[in-house]
């Protein structure tokens, strides 16, 4: 009689490291740590060699001495004499203004052309698509230097608008300049009272919103569905309008006028700012209007087809059936696309815009010869904001996850 | 009695031809563009439209001048109508920047061996010539820099000799891979460290192949624009395949470097990088070290697009069944084994369009260059532009430079289309 026995125990040998499994992949990991590690440490001691060599520290005070020079577009104010952190925070603040205006209109243009890209309208379909493959195939870079030359050559002078019969008309009943210095629209002036208005627009505002939810609650409850849309809008307009009339028109415009060679008052948007958002969009919003087309495809045929027979009619497979799928895969792309967008805005310097890379990552830069510690911020500054857009579609993709069993 | 039956039809009738308005150019007409009001409104606008800019543009483009001195010769000759000669100009500038005029024939040959070698790698039907491709990349080194001849093969001599020493190993010593790979590293390691540069030297002597060295600063133009794109596009997929598959991986401590590195290269605009490359490296290599520029730059670009690969083939990798990591595993296939012949294969497949679109980005983004002051073609347009004679001349070079970069994406995503229909084995 024999007894089953164990296999008899190997010893561990050394060459067991590289050739079991067991071991092999904690040795790979300890060789690729060790690697990782030295080449770590490497590069820190040449840059603290380097930094001996040429007589220079790490440390982030130029941050509060004084920047010494302008900002020509600045959200906060801000002189010559505030410091590099408050020239670095202009900038900041100038790449969100360009990135959150041109989200908005990249948006809207790629949701327009996706759509029509799938009109069965054979030319608007065809203009469609050149219009995405011309944006999509040519560099952003030189759509923003084209948009900034068709406004900065091709647009007429401020001087232009003078005298009896001038050269050029402002458009839209005399209240906006398309000049090559800028564009001017009028700018609100609030007078007293304005204020009562603008509450009285927030809660027609959320009174739509309550609005909306009752019609939602009566339509599942009942089935009956009210004419949401022109109803919400007239919530929202016409207590203020009534408003805006009834306390004697306490809102007015203020229109720009020519004042010697130059243009005053209104609402001034520099060229610069104008070229890289426009230019930025038009870019984005071929891309957002392939995410929009590939959402809609995506929702299979059947949907629609079983949508149909149920008796909805066109617009309400669209809105009921379609759009809420479609969204589940446009989302999340869509918000990538904006993050690609406000990384593109550092493209700022080819127009001259002071973004952050213009004030922290250029002439702060340049002017202290704190190289690494500017370009450190820098980075920091678009990780930190990448770093959100991304854990929020990570929050999107859980939450509207379709639950499968 | 008899029921008269007045008339009693005994031949089927022949069907009659659908209504004019059905069929043919109305037809299609009607049910392509005036299907409903609205469809018609839309028709008439884009009609409008497309008529008012080809009303500017073809005027425009059909008269435009090809042989003037200067921008102010073409405006006195006619105002309205392009000025093309800044191309007749500056065509040559444009292609290869600063290169040395009669040195011409160089980056030229470099782009017609460029399309010789591309051909086995997408027509299959050509495979057999593709040891072009793989000495190609030296060859267009050796042609595009100059210098001797043998310190470029030398590279492809050791790299041989190495891969021959751990076939050898396996075949005859060794049963295992990693070590036969470290030792085979060592080997090349001492060939390059010790051996190559006598080896070059006596070659230089023995048979002297050499061309005019051109220095980096000299490239520019699209020869610089093909040099970073085609690099980095070359570079990028092996480095983004093994990324992807680092982060996909079960080991930690892999893991955390590639999600480490891939995030951090997608948090940060490529600008940023541009920048760490031109002014930040030095501080990084030991002092004294100062190496090309424009390998700077390829370097930072393809790390830039690894990162964008590696996520594009991570969402390859993720759309696999998990049956087929299983399968594969329980065929008793290693690792490397189940990835080369079973996960890589359709996970490529299915990610084939990111990853053209992921070229076509590196490939756009090539004229961030011109920021760090490096003459690619839209940094030349403002060079040319700083010209007295060319002084305000935009379009005609932002259309000719448009141009060229539409010519080369969009036929990289129609390649992609054609790629994807081919590789289609369902339905």
């Amino acid at each position: 009689m024999s007894s089953p026995t164990l296999p008899p125990s190997e010893s561990f040998k050394f060459s067991m490291l590289l050739s079991d499994t067991r071991y092999r992949g904690m040795s790979l990991q300890v060789i690729t740590f060790i690697i990782f590690m030295a080449v770590f440490f490497w590069l820190v001691d040449n840059t603290i060699k380097n930094l001996a060599l040429l007589d220079k520290d790490v440390s982030f005070n130029f941050l509060w001495l004084r920047a010494g020079y302008d900002i020509n577009q600045r959200l906060i104010p801000y002189t010559s004499d505030s410091t590099h952190g408050m020239a670095a925070l202009v900038g900041i603040l100038n790449t969100l203004l360009v990135a959150f205006v041109g989200c908005i209109i990249a948006t809207v243009l790629g949701l327009f052309v996706g759509i029509l890209r799938l009109s069965k309208n054979w030319i608007v379909a065809k203009l469609m698509s050149a219009y995405i493959e011309g944006f999509r195939n040519v560099p952003v870079l030189l759509w923003i230097v084209m948009v900034f030359a068709l406004l900065t050559e091709f647009t007429p002078a401020p001087r232009a608008f003078k005298g009896a019969e001038p050269e050029a008309t402002m458009l839209f009943f005399e209240s906006i300049a398309i000049t090559n210095r800028g564009t001017y629209f009028p700018a609100p002036v609030l007078a007293e009272g304005a204020y009562w208005l603008l509450l009285c627009f927030g809660l027609s505002i959320v009174a739509s919103i309550y609005f909306i939810r009752y019609a939602n609650k009566q339509k599942i409850d009942t089935g009956k569905s009210l004419p949401t849309f022109w109803i919400s809008v007239a919530v929202i307009i016409l207590p203020t309008l009534i408003l805006f009339f009834a306390m004697g028109q306490p809102v007015s415009l203020e229109y720009p006028y020519l004042k010697g060679f130059n243009f005053k008052d209104g609402i001034h948007l520099r060229n610069s700012f104008l070229a890289l958002t426009l230019a930025l969009a038009f870019y984005t919003s071929a891309f957002i209007a392939e995410i929009v087309r590939a959402g809609i495809m995506a929702v299979s045929k059947g949907q629609s087809e079983a949508a149909a027979s149920l008796g909805l009619r066109p617009n309400k497979i669209m809105s009921l059936i379609i759009l809420p799928q479609a969204l589940r895969i446009i989302v999340p792309p869509l918000i990538s696309n904006y993050l690609n967008l406000t990384k593109n805005s550092s493209l700022a310097i080819a127009v001259g815009y002071m973004d952050v890379r213009g004030t922290l990552g250029g002439i702060t830069l340049n002017q202290t010869g704190r190289e690494l510690e500017s370009m450190l911020l820098l980075m920091g500054f678009y990780l930190a904001v990448s770093l959100l857009i991304s854990s929020f579609i990570n929050y999107f993709n859980r939450s509207f996850q379709i639950v499968v069993r | 009695m008899m029921t008269k039956i007045a008339f009693v039809r005994k031949k089927e009738i022949p069907p009659s031809a659908p209504p004019i308005t059905e069929v043919g150019l109305i037809g299609w007409l009607r049910q392509n563009l005036f299907s409903s009001w609205l469809n018609s409104i839309l028709t008439v606008l884009s009609v409008y439209f497309i008529v008012i800019m080809l009303w500017d543009f073809i005027p425009w483009a059909y008269g435009g001048h090809w042989n003037t001195k200067s921008l102010r010769e073409c405006l006195d000759l006619d105002p309205d109508v392009a000025c093309f000669s800044v191309l007749t100009a500056r065509w040559k500038q444009l292609l290869f920047g600063l290169y040395p005029a009669e040195e011409y024939w160089r980056p030229t040959l470099t782009f017609i061996f460029l399309l010789l070698a591309i051909v086995p790698i997408l027509f299959p039907k050509f495979f057999r010539f593709f040891w072009f491709s793989i000495i190609y990349p030296g060859l267009a080194v050796w042609l595009l820099w100059g210098g001797s001849f043998w310190s470029i093969s030398i590279v492809y001599i050791g790299l041989t000799l190495g891969a021959l020493f751990f076939l050898t190993l396996i075949r005859r010593y060794l049963k295992n891979y990693m070590i036969a790979a470290i030792l085979a590293f060592l080997f090349t390691a001492v060939f390059f460290l010790f051996i190559s540069s006598p080896l070059v030297g006596l070659l230089n002597v023995i048979l002297p192949i050499s061309l005019p060295f051109v220095e980096s600063l000299k490239m520019g133009g699209f020869t610089l624009s093909l040099i970073v794109g085609v690099t980095g596009i070359v570079a990028s997929f092996p480095i983004g395949i093994l990324l992807a598959l680092g982060r996909q991986s079960n080991l930690p401590v892999i893991k955390m470097i590639c999600v480490g590195f891939i995030e951090f290269i997608r948090g940060v605009p490529l600008i940023t990088l541009l920048f760490v490359a031109s002014v930040l490296l030095n501080y990084f290599l030991p002092p004294g070290t100062n190496f090309d520029i424009v390998l700077r730059v390829v370097i930072m670009v393809t790390l830039f697009s690894a990162a964008y690969m590696a996520e594009v083939i991570r969402g390859g990798l993720a759309g696999l069944p998990l049956g087929q990591h299983e399968a594969s595993a329980s065929l008793g296939l290693t690792y490397w084994q189940s990835q080369r012949l079973i996960i890589m294969p359709q996970a490529l497949k299915i990610s084939i369009p990111g990853i053209v679109n992921t070229f076509i980005g590196l490939f756009k983004d090539t004229t961030l260059v011109s920021i760090i002051s490096l003459r690619d073609p839209v940094g030349l347009a403002s060079t040319i532009r700083a010209d007295q004679k060319w002084n305000g001349i935009y379009w005609e070079l932002y259309v000719a430079i448009g141009l060229m970069f539409f010519i080369f994406c969009w036929g990289m995503s129609q390649y992609s289309q054609y790629l994807e229909r081919k590789l289609k084995t369902d339905k």
